[in-house]
């Protein structure tokens, strides 16, 4: 028993067993999980995608930002409470590889609109009602948001959607049939489009 | 008040955090004392205005789950018949590294020189860090981590 003290401490703690996970389905039953976050796996790349208890509250392309900033972003925008806990996505992730594979053309799970606001969310509300395989335009999403003239406005408003996919950016299109902009790289809409038979 | 994502705290003190409250609560309450202390983390947490030192009041808050937790089960009246059998139920520490004494040694010595001995020696916690974790100076914290491991040694070589 020569050992130093500190050092068979040391030792003895490494040992030691590790924790188990913390308990997510009682942190959820106590009110205390404010955003549930997880990553999916798509055709476009890795997406994180997060929950409330309303609601899906964002899904984002990585590639541009990494996880890690979309964690960080949604803990100052909505609740430093926010947990990496997938059980509480799998409608969600199931709907989205439903969607991926072509064999979903509705999505059904809430949306919390908490990240949007004003004109942005009148716009985004529209768009959502844009059904698959359907385009409308920047003025005509503009008009139905109240605005008619408000169409470089929608087109900073679909940029800024914190939820694409599911709220269908994707399906808004310059008047003249080009595609314009897309918030996670014009590829992307022209995947989604050619996915939903728009685009051959 | 910008503070980290609540799991960016758990990826980082998960593991030393568990070991802790194998320290303080021992084996049959780790497990409570553990899920205890990240619950009323939560809990408080969108509330916290200092974010510079959230090892120091993570800690803190296992530090007192684990006394609430001893102090509970000390209350708790137990029917004569029944007393057997929880202490057969009570779970034996397993013998990791030939070491059983020595944190046997460890989880007898007074809450505070017993974290601050765990926080110093196992995480190489800074005393001002210790200080805030045990509410005192660090004058203080110097003393029980001293204390601590003077009573540690004696037990453990004799």
């Amino acid at each position: 028993m020569n050992e130093h003290i500190e050092t068979a401490l040391r030792k003895a703690a490494a040992t030691l067993p590790s924790a188990a996970p913390l308990d997510l389905q009682r942190v959820a039953g106590a009110g205390l999980l404010d955003v549930a976050y997880a990553t999916v796996d798509s055709p476009l790349g890795p997406l994180v995608v997060a929950t409330t208890p309303r609601g899906l509250v964002r899904l984002a392309y990585t590639g541009l930002r990494d996880e890690g900033q979309v964690v960080e972003d949604l803990a100052g925008r909505l609740s430093p409470r926010i947990l990496e806990a997938p059980e509480r996505l799998d409608d969600v992730r199931r709907e989205l590889d439903e969607y991926f594979e072509g064999r979903r053309v509705d999505f059904e799970v809430p949306i919390d609109w908490s990240l949007t606001r004003g004109f942005t969310g009148k716009v985004l509300r529209q768009t959502a009602r844009i059904g698959y395989g359907k385009t409308s335009t920047y003025a005509e999403v503009a008009g139905r948001a109240g605005s008619p003239r408000a169409v470089r406005a929608a087109g900073n408003a679909l940029g800024s959607n914190p939820i694409p996919v599911v709220v269908p950016c994707h399906r808004v299109l310059r008047s003249g049939g080009a595609l314009g902009g897309y918030t996670g790289g014009v590829e992307r809409k022209e995947f989604l489009l050619r996915l939903e038979g728009v685009l051959a | 008040m910008k503070l980290p994502p609540f799991q960016a705290l758990l990826d980082e003190h998960s593991t030393d955090l568990y070991r802790f409250c194998l320290a303080t609560a021992g084996w049959g309450e780790a497990d409570d004392c553990f899920q205890e202390t990240w619950i009323a983390a939560l809990r408080a947490y969108p509330k916290l205005r200092r974010a510079d030192n959230l090892r120091a009041w993570l800690f803190r808050i296992a530090q007192n789950k684990a006394i609430d937790l001893h102090r509970s089960r000390g209350r708790r009246p137990v029917p004569v018949e029944a007393v057997a059998e929880m202490t057969a139920a009570e779970p034996e520490a397993p013998v990791f590294d030939g070491q059983p004494e020595l944190w046997a040694a460890l989880r007898d010595l007074p809450p505070k020189q017993r974290t601050a001995v765990y926080c110093r020696t196992v995480l190489g916690m800074p005393y001002d860090e210790l200080a805030e974790l045990l509410e005192s100076s660090e004058d203080a914290a110097r003393h029980n981590v001293f204390e601590g491991l003077k009573k540690l040694r004696e037990e453990w070589s004799a």
